[in-house]
């Protein structure tokens, strides 16, 4: 299992169209992702499970990839989200 | 006549039958089934012609509208794609053994109510896109067409809220305006109407009965209101407003891509003042030709922990890639006076304004310094950034600054790490800097007046104190002989200067500025059409004859 934490940066947060870009990021990938922000969780393959965490900038969030191709998955996830987040 | 009030998203005056819209009530029937599987057969074939909806409105919407204003049907195309949502009306189908009507209709309300039970105003309003693909998918269930029904005239749509699907559909050249009486500023149909720069009104207490219909309607966007059936008076006032303001907007519209150039030929750059990249639509929508003052203070003041190198980095490189080779001109951090930030601790002082502010705080405490220069000359290799520091007295203060920046610079060489050579200019905001002028110049790119400190050191007045307006005087003499100092030293040196403070704004100084020879003027964005009028119909040769500089 890999993690990877990081503060939020975009001034609007994981607003619905981020959440549904790393959404199809996520999807690309077997291994199991997950978000979680103040101990609340979400699936990274489901976009109402991430936007119903309301994710702001300045939040730190957590992702862990479980799976046969988490580092595949932790490398283009967390591109994603340096530089979309 | 009948005068509704409501809260405007955006201004402007529309006059025009009304059109109500209701939505087709769509009631739906608990119904039991036999076949659970083959239910869900028809659930899912219904979903996919949804899909294929929803790709057909998100082309249209590209063309229509925009990317940004599409992308609403791109995140409809994943929420109906959603696992959670899917198993919920698969679940529903098979255990209570239920139609599929009936499981979408739960499904949709349980996931508008869990957005709507949220503390963010953004995602309560996403409670309407729920409720939205969930309509779209009982339509195809039911074999019947979703949308407005078209008109033949222009008309003010008048409803309880509008979907996007709904929007989308409509002929923008038919939309006068739209009046809801629910619906939130975050709603599509408050940022549809933004963007097709048209009246509209939300929370609006009108009763959506049929005798209103048809109806001549008048939308105040100024005020916040809708008249029907509006009285010979008003409707004539209402008339004569348009025009002036359809004359103005007209006027303006037309500076849109025009050079900032006087009658006789003299170019002046208008740059947009802005405080973070959220900034950056208004730069773009006004036609700024850069960007003159980005007060990078804001990135340390909306949070409660000094910004990494990597999250500022992240965020100038945006403004710059977003403004794609125009310049960018980035503040250091002018934290102190009236702008605090508890984690810097500082400590008290009896005369912050005059205290330990921007870059004495910089010099005082390089470690914060050191982390936004790497991150500003890193984020330098992917546009046209210059850097300009704040509340500078003296000519040693630079030579510590350049100090500093070759510590950096051998770094992230050493670190192999890529960065640009941004131009490096200063804040001229203190009497001393004026008078050192002619020496500054000669260390620096450019100048950038700052008006509002300048003024307030100048004259002695805290521009907090209320007390003081008597005193206070923003054409003051001393202030504007001192701006015609520092832009002649400027260009002795061969540099240029401008002016970022809110005279930079004052349409009543703008000609005098181009008299004095200013290079550039920096304000917020709304204002820069309307000083680009004034310069289009100056000519300076004139205005310098007629004109005994200050």
């Amino acid at each position: 299992m890999k993690e990877f934490k990081y503060v939020i940066t975009d001034p609007e947060g994981i607003h619905a169209r981020p959440a549904g870009e790393l959404v199809k990021a996520a999807k690309e990938f077997a291994a199991n992702i997950t978000l979680t922000k103040d101990g609340k969780s979400g699936d990274c393959k489901r976009i109402f499970g991430i936007m119903g965490l309301a994710v702001k900038a300045g939040n730190e969030i957590t992702l862990t990839f479980d799976g046969e191709d988490e580092e595949a998955a932790y490398a283009a996830v967390t591109e994603f989200v340096k530089a979309n987040l | 006549m009948e005068v509704y009030q409501g809260k405007s998203v955006f201004g402007g005056i529309a006059i025009g039958r009304i059109s109500v819209h209701k939505k087709d009530e769509q009631q739906v029937k608990r119904v039991r089934i036999e076949d659970p599987e083959q239910e869900i057969l028809r659930y899912r074939q219904a979903k996919q012609t949804a899909m294929e909806q929803l790709q057909g409105l998100y082309q249209k919407a590209l063309k229509e509208v925009g990317e940004a204003n599409a992308a609403i049907f791109e995140i409809h195309q994943m929420m109906l794609e959603d696992d959670d949502y899917n198993e919920s009306v698969e679940n529903i189908i098979r255990m209570q053994q239920v139609n599929a009507e009936y499981a979408v209709a739960s499904t949709g309300d349980n996931f508008a109510q869990m957005f709507s039970a949220m503390d963010d105003d953004y995602m309560r309003a996403r409670s309407a896109d729920v409720k939205d693909i969930s309509e779209r998918v009982l339509s195809v269930l039911g074999g019947r067409a979703t949308g407005i029904a078209a008109s033949g005239e222009p008309v003010i749509i008048v409803a309880d809220d509008l979907a996007p699907s709904e929007t989308v559909q409509l002929n923008k050249d038919l939309v006068l305006s739209f009046v809801t009486v629910h619906g939130s500023v975050n709603s599509h149909t408050a940022i549809l109407a933004r963007t097709m720069s048209i009246p509209a009104l939300i929370g609006t207490a009108i009763p959506l009965t049929d005798d209103i219909d048809g109806k001549v309607g008048i939308v105040d966007g100024k005020n916040g209101c809708i008249y029907v059936d509006p009285d010979e008076d008003t409707l004539g006032r209402m008339q004569q407003l348009k025009l002036e303001e359809q004359e103005k907007k007209e006027l303006l519209q037309t500076l849109k891509g025009r050079e900032n150039i006087t009658i006789d030929g003299k170019k002046i750059m208008l740059y947009a003042n802005i405080g973070n990249s959220k900034d950056l639509a208004a730069v773009l929508q006004n036609d700024a030709g850069g960007i003159g003052l980005f007060r990078s203070e804001f990135i340390y003041l909306e949070r409660d922990t000094f910004p990494t190198e990597e999250e500022q980095f992240q965020i100038y490189r945006t403004v710059a890639e977003t403004m794609a080779g125009k310049p960018v001109i980035i503040r250091t951090l002018d934290i102190g006076a009236d702008k605090k930030c508890d984690y810097f601790e500082m400590e008290p002082e009896e005369n912050p304004a005059m205290g330990c502010r921007a870059i004495r705080i910089c010099l005082t405490r390089p470690e914060i310094f050191k982390t936004q220069l790497r991150a500003l000359f890193r984020a330098s290799a992917f546009g046209n950034i210059s850097i300009m520091y704040p509340m500078i007295i003296s000519v040693d203060e630079l030579r510590k600054i350049k100090t500093i920046v070759a510590e950096i610079r051998q770094e992230l060489t050493e670190q192999g790490v890529t960065f640009g050579e941004p131009k490096q200019g200063i804040m001229i905001e203190t009497p001393a800097a004026v008078m050192m002028s002619e020496e500054l110049a000669k260390e620096v790119d450019f100048f950038s007046i700052g008006t509002n400190d300048l003024t307030q050191y100048t004259l002695a007045i805290d521009r907090q104190n209320p007390k003081l307006d008597a005193f206070y005087d923003p054409h003051h003499p001393a202030v504007l002989r001192m701006i015609q100092m520092v832009v002649e030293n400027a260009h002795k040196a061969g540099i240029w200067a401008g002016i970022c403070g809110e005279l930079g704004a004052d349409t009543t100084l703008t000609r005098r500025f181009l008299a004095m020879g200013v290079d550039e003027l920096s304000m917020s964005p709304g204002s820069i059409l309307p000083v680009r009028k004034i310069i289009l119909e100056t000519d300076v040769t004139k205005e310098r004859e007629n004109n005994n500089l200050c």
